[in-house]
């Protein structure tokens, strides 16, 4: 599982670390005491229902946003004084963007690539994402599920080392979310590390070889998606396989997607 | 070579471009809506010179002579005014002088507005001359063609002036909102991109249309109504590419913080409405009290109207406009500094 890259400085260092991460918006505190560490190559999940705090913890990871207190360090680097640097290595996907609707795939594409000093050419990004047919099309004609998949292009244009994903299937129908699926696994496969959020249980048991639960700005469980299932202990009900579905209800007495 | 990388900002400035020039309405908007405009103000105020004395005379006993004597010389016309519509007329300008049949006759005018006083002169000399007046002498005339000296000569570089500002303000408004809404602005910044070079390609790609911006209405102008245009080609350049660059700095301020599309919109008629009025677009900013002439003066609306004014009509250098070229380039880099510091992108 772990495996620490060496850096160019010869030090061994995770992908993301943060320490005592908080952030309030008033008084409702979205992110309270977050310590978490993510290591090279891994994909690591935040899973939480609707409000956890998820978005604020990633915002804050990549540098969107600023924590009132605690430490964060992406890569080695820390956003307030290698912010350039960091940003050519990261690979980001909002959670609601709405790209330009009158360019087309490409010219959308080549504006995000002109961003950066190396990575991957439109040719290549447009067949990694398979929209190759859709080339010329604007984005505004694109199904949902293309314009995840050219927003997940975007991200990838500087060929990142890092891919920070925030609910990445989110509204998309079961074949769109298994086709972005077998993308993130082969981004994985290439070494490359993923940070993403989602309150799917079944997209974190499929990508994620660690995941952070979280509840109300906090962790309340981290592992393995296999370790947590087996904290459970004996399944109380025989009739299905234990999942993260149960995991989170057995701390939290409450289902993943309250609805 | 088709995926060569090119600048941030060659990409930028062209996905502006693309997204302006792909909506059709802002197309008809910028380019049609002057012409419009143009037309209808040239029929409302016609040229002086061709223009006949409008005069009315009012029903009585013995017009005949009356209409005689005017209409003799030719250059004058008469129109039938009843007592009761006599105001009316005044006031519509549909006449501009009433002329009353009593012995000798009356003329009922307005004094405070220049074409009344004009008509009454007009009218007491014809019908003096008719009545037998000799003149001790007869001056020599020397008739000048002064160009540029009518209305819709003033008001064409006023209205490039204002569809400058229009557009420029609009455009970069309406689309640093837009993409504010969507989350675009949040994205672009979670890249590598740099904040300077997303505002700066807004201003550069207006600069894309400008040449039609400024020649649609020039060219119209000179074809339809033949506006003399004095000055060089350069000048006119010059001045219109800062100006455009002034506006969109400017409409980049307002779009910092502004959501929606209504704060936007709220804000860029706050900012445009003073200028339409104070800036001699329509009217001459003459007419405005000593006191506030200073305050008129650093508008950039009316360094923009004046220089061009004085470039087309009067065939000024740009060495004679730089006293307006500063106060552009002022409104054009302050602005942009301003918002570049104060600018939310999320």
């Amino acid at each position: 599982m772990e495996q620490p890259e060496v850096n160019h400085d010869g030090v061994t260092e995770p992908a993301v670390s943060c320490a005592r991460l908080r952030k309030a918006y008033g008084s409702v505190v979205a992110v309270g005491d977050l310590t978490l560490t993510v290591h090279r190559g891994e994909c690591f999940g935040l899973l939480g229902p609707n409000g956890a705090g998820k978005t604020t913890t990633i915002e804050i990871l990549e540098g969107l946003l600023k924590p009132d207190s605690g430490e964060v360090e992406v890569l080695g680097l820390r956003w307030g004084h290698h912010e350039a640097a960091l940003r050519q290595r990261l690979g980001i996907q909002l959670q609601e963007t709405q790209l330009a609707e009158k360019l087309t795939v490409e010219e959308t594409l080549r504006l995000f690539r002109s961003f950066y000093t190396r990575g991957r050419t439109v040719d290549d990004l447009l067949q990694i994402v398979e929209l190759e047919g859709k080339r010329t099309s604007r984005v505004g004609k694109l199904s949902g599920g293309q314009k995840q998949r050219l927003s997940l292009a975007c991200a990838l244009a500087g060929d990142p080392d890092l891919l920070f994903l925030d609910e990445p299937t989110t509204g998309l129908d079961p074949h769109s979310r298994r086709q972005l699926w077998g993308l993130l696994d082969q981004f994985r496969a290439r070494g490359r590390t993923i940070l993403m959020t989602t309150h799917y249980m079944d997209e974190a048991e499929f990508l994620c070889d660690r995941v952070a639960i979280v509840d109300h700005g906090r962790i309340i469980a981290l592992g393995t998606p296999k370790e947590l299932i087996a904290r459970l202990g004996e399944p109380k009900v025989i009739t299905h396989h234990g999942t993260l579905e149960d995991v989170f209800m057995a701390l939290t007495g409450r289902h993943l997607r309250d609805e | 070579m088709s995926d060569r990388i090119s600048s941030p900002i060659v990409q930028l400035t062209l996905a502006r471009f693309r997204e302006f020039i792909r909506e059709p309405e802002a197309v008809f908007w910028t380019f049609v809506f002057p012409i419009v405009v143009s037309l209808a103000l040239a029929m409302a105020f016609p040229s002086r010179a061709d223009s006949d004395v409008l005069v009315g005379l009012q029903p009585g006993a013995d017009t005949g002579s009356l209409r005689d004597a005017l209409t003799r010389g030719g250059g004058i016309t008469v129109r039938e005014v009843r007592p009761q519509d006599e105001r009316r007329a005044l006031r519509e300008g549909v006449v501009n002088v009433v002329v009353i049949p009593t012995e000798p006759p009356t003329y009922r005018f307005d004094p405070a507005r220049e074409e009344s006083r004009y008509a009454r002169a007009v009218v007491d000399d014809v019908l003096k001359r008719a009545a037998g007046r000799q003149d001790p002498w007869t001056a020599r005339q020397e008739p000048q063609e002064v160009a540029g000296s009518r209305y819709i000569d003033w008001f064409i570089p006023g209205l490039i002036g204002m569809g400058l500002m229009s557009n420029s303000m609009w455009g970069i408004g309406f689309g640093i909102v837009q993409a504010r809404m969507r989350k675009l602005l949040k994205r672009m910044i979670a890249s590598p991109m740099r904040k300077r070079e997303y505002l700066l390609a807004q201003l550069i790609a207006r600069l894309a249309f400008l040449p039609a911006e400024v020649l649609v209405p020039l060219l119209f102008a000179v074809v339809a109504f033949g506006m003399p245009v004095n000055g060089s080609a350069g000048a006119i350049v010059v001045t219109t590419l800062v100006g455009t660059l002034s506006f969109g700095a400017i409409g980049l301020l307002l779009a910092t913080r502004a959501r929606t599309i209504e704060a936007i919109s709220g804000l860029m008629n706050l900012v445009m409405l003073p200028m339409w009025i104070l800036s001699g677009v329509f009217f001459s900013s003459a007419n405005f009290p000593d006191g506030v002439q200073p305050l008129i003066h650093a508008l950039p609306l009316t360094a923009q109207i004046d220089a061009l004014r004085a470039i087309i009509l009067d065939g000024a250098t740009l060495a004679d406009v730089r006293g307006e070229l500063a106060v552009l380039g002022i409104w054009g880099v302050l602005p942009f500094f301003a918002a570049l510091r104060l600018f939310s992108w999320r």
